[in-house]
């Protein structure tokens, strides 16, 4: 079995993501129930949520690994793969569904050769699905972002992704 | 003839996204361009309802309506309507069916055929300056409550009320306060919270989106006053994290009310301390339910645990913690201020009060409506909703997302209540619905809902985990030309099954969506199964059929 270590030493060391979350775990420690708090701060410092800081942060909270990797991989909004530096979320709650958004997640997987959850290769895009952002009047709708785009048209998303370099 | 004129922009997360932060920019451009500051003043709103039409400016308080503007519009506007005192009409509200203009936003049917309790000041005022919610009576159902009332009277005033919660729970609301207030701990320790659940993960809902972005103050003051009757200190606000709109106004209405003393310790002088923190969701469906929150504002897996206990006696670190939905709360500081009689006279027997509608899909008017309890599906459809697109029938409405089932023709004229609608097999749930129109397909829209189960169950309990997977596998067969005569038997025993022993709600309402569409239209599951089509034409490896969808046409 493998054995759950701390990233090495050299790499915390002088590392300003690992000096914010150090700050950030302070900041937290103390508090009742922060954990997602604290998850969804790491996750924007470094992007994503992978093994080792989950790691670093049972340690330094006193959480049991097995307890934040059971919270990262509970919650959809958390990852532990890496994305890109945007996110294009399709929505696929029913009022888009039934406005068509299959077909704009269909015409952005194909465009972008990924599927929902992979990046793309110049490390630009992930495609995520998302379950309602309650712009559900403006259906279908994909959000970038903070930009939100709404009355999607699958022809409609080759302009939409020029738009982030 | 001073006064000073408001220019009320939407700025409800719909209208933002059409525009109306550019909107209020050029706004303000020509404002000071034509040296009228001193006599505008633009305030940005939360969601004004018709989310469709927007951005959307109000001329307040002659309550003038411009809709769909764009930034070359404003120019327009300001030097017609704010200079010169002409009302530019090319860009008013034209009645579809008359074909008249409508300057007046109270004048149009959309607006005009509402009761607006719970929404009473989204819209219209500032959502986070607190000058505004006060200029509204904020604030004093509060200081009613703490200088003047015992928690018991505030207790009776909402039973008599009938209010019930909106959340989808449907539980009466005073009694929900009087069981978690009398609650009583063993231990020497008297703490007990109250929750504000804004986890609103229905698809197709987004009430409680507009509530807390339009007026959040009306929530925070509501929170106050159930930890004064139940006698809690905190209280925790968890909130999905879809919605950072919501979130960033909550928030700074929370520093604003701390600021003010509506918040904090000694709130208003009278010796009640309160405080609310917000918690932020990460992206779980099942966490509206409510043990399954509780697990989630403790930092852990949101998995809900058997009932009882419930959270009124053991809810959040094991203390009594009471929980209500945003809507829910928005009503109680009016209900306060008016009282529970005035509030009971809207409505109906058993379903007291309005409720909020999210209306999307095939409908022309799509936003956010409230209507009095019992209101007919006709008369939300077709007079606030402006009916259907392209004049298409009417085929189906879902009501109450993933865990409701659909309202089809035959229930137009039934009033929407929480018995009647538990009568029919749906539920109003949230108050999300979708309309859809003769070309979609009864089918594929319960794979849709199943889909969706099957993705947020949480697997902690079996027949939610599994059942809800091989129903699934039923539906995609069916969908795909491969259906078994014995599968609509084999869906319903499932389904039935899944109900019955399922741990939470999530579950236990899973097979909802399958068995009213099942019920309602078994013929067209019928078509999929034994004639390979699909009577709308949506699943593509089915035939389309020639015969005429079973819809409700040309209804006015």
């Amino acid at each position: 079995m493998k054995v759950e270590t701390q990233p090495k030493p050299d790499v915390i060391k002088g590392n300003e993501n690992y000096s914010r979350l150090d700050k950030l775990i302070e900041e937290y420690k103390e508090k009742e129930g922060s954990l997602i708090t604290v998850l969804h701060q790491a996750q924007k410092i470094f992007g994503h949520l992978p093994r080792e800081v989950q790691i670093y942060i049972a340690e330094k909270m006193g959480i049991p690994f097995p307890e934040v990797y059971g919270v990262v991989s509970f919650y959809s909004l958390f990852s532990m793969k890496p994305r890109g530096k945007y996110t294009i979320e399709v929505c696929m709650g029913t009022a888009c569904y039934v406005k068509g958004a299959q077909h704009i997640l269909e015409q952005l997987k194909k465009e972008l050769n990924v599927q929902p959850g992979e990046i793309t290769p110049d490390r630009r895009f992930t495609i995520e699905t998302t379950r309602c952002k309650g712009a559900c009047s403006l259906a279908p709708i994909i959000a970038i972002g903070k930009d939100i785009y709404s009355k999607v048209k699958p022809e409609m998303t080759k302009d939409i992704l020029n738009n982030y370099e | 003839m001073n006064q000073q004129k408001k220019l009320l922009i939407c700025s409800g997360a719909s209208c933002i996204s059409s525009g109306a932060n550019k909107i209020k920019a050029v706004l303000e451009e020509q404002i000071a361009r034509h040296n009228l500051t001193s006599k505008f003043e633009i305030v940005e709103t939360g969601c004004m309802g018709s989310c469709d039409l927007g951005p959307l400016m109000v001329v307040s308080p002659e309550g003038i309506f411009y809709h769909s503007l764009k930034p070359r519009d404003i120019k327009d506007i300001a030097e017609k309507h704010f200079v010169n005192g002409q009302i530019v009409e090319g860009l008013l509200y034209k009645d579809p069916v008359t074909g008249k203009q409508i300057p007046k936003i109270d004048d149009i049917p959309f607006f005009q055929k509402q009761t607006k309790i719970a929404l009473r000041n989204c819209g219209r005022i500032h959502p986070i300056n607190i000058n505004d919610y006060l200029a509204v009576k904020g604030y004093q159902a509060l200081q009613k409550v703490l200088h003047e009332m015992a928690p018991e009277e505030v207790i009776h005033e909402i039973k008599i009320s009938g209010l019930r919660g909106r959340g989808g729970g449907g539980f009466p609301t005073g009694i929900k306060w009087e069981i978690t207030r009398k609650s009583e701990l063993k231990l020497e320790d008297q703490t007990k919270y109250v929750i504000c659940n804004a986890d609103e993960g229905d698809p197709g809902a987004f009430m409680d989106r507009s509530i807390l972005e339009g007026d959040p103050h009306s929530v925070i003051e509501a929170m106050v006053i159930a930890g004064y009757v139940i006698g809690a200190r905190q209280g925790y606000v968890y909130i999905r994290a879809e919605y950072p709109l919501a979130i960033e106004r909550l928030e700074a209405a929370i520093k604003a009310a701390r600021k003010y003393g509506a918040l904090g310790e000694n709130i208003f002088d009278s010796g009640f301390d309160f405080d609310v923190e917000v918690r932020i969701g990460a992206g779980a469906f099942v966490c509206g339910e409510e043990t399954a929150l509780i697990h989630s504002i403790q930092g852990g897996r949101g998995e809900p645990r058997p009932k009882p206990p419930f959270p009124a006696a053991k809810g959040l670190w094991n203390k009594p913690t009471l929980i209500n939905n945003v809507e829910t709360l928005a009503n109680i500081p009016v209900i306060i201020l008016r009282g529970g009689n005035w509030y009971s006279r809207f409505g109906i027997e058993s379903s007291r009060g309005t409720k909020v509608f999210a209306l999307s899909g095939d409908i022309n008017n799509t936003g956010l409506i409230e209507v009095p309890m019992g209101t007919s599906l006709r008369t939300i459809i077709y007079e606030l909703g402006g009916g259907i697109p392209g004049n298409k029938g009417f085929k189906a409405a879902l009501i109450g997302g993933p865990s409701g089932g659909v309202l089809t023709a035959q229930h137009l004229d039934l009033p929407l209540d929480y018995n009647t609608l538990a009568k029919t097999g749906a539920m109003i749930g949230s108050g999300g619905l979708v309309i859809m129109d003769e070309n979609s397909c009864m089918v594929d829209i319960a794979k849709f809902y199943l889909d969706f189960i099957q993705d947020e169950s949480c697997g902690k309990c079996t027949p939610c985990r599994i059942g809800t997977k091989r129903m699934l596998e039923i539906l995609k067969r069916i969908i795909s030309g491969k259906g078994k005569t014995n599968d609509l038997v084999e869906l319903e025993d499932l389904g039935r099954l899944i109900k019955e022993t399922s741990l939470c709600g999530l579950g236990m309402s899973a097979p909802n969506p399958v068995l009213s569409t099942l019920k309602n239209f078994r013929d067209e599951y019928e078509a999929h199964i034994q004639e390979k089509i699909c009577p709308a034409g949506v699943c593509e490896s089915l035939r389309k059929t020639t015969k005429k969808p079973k819809a409700e046409g040309g209804v006015k």
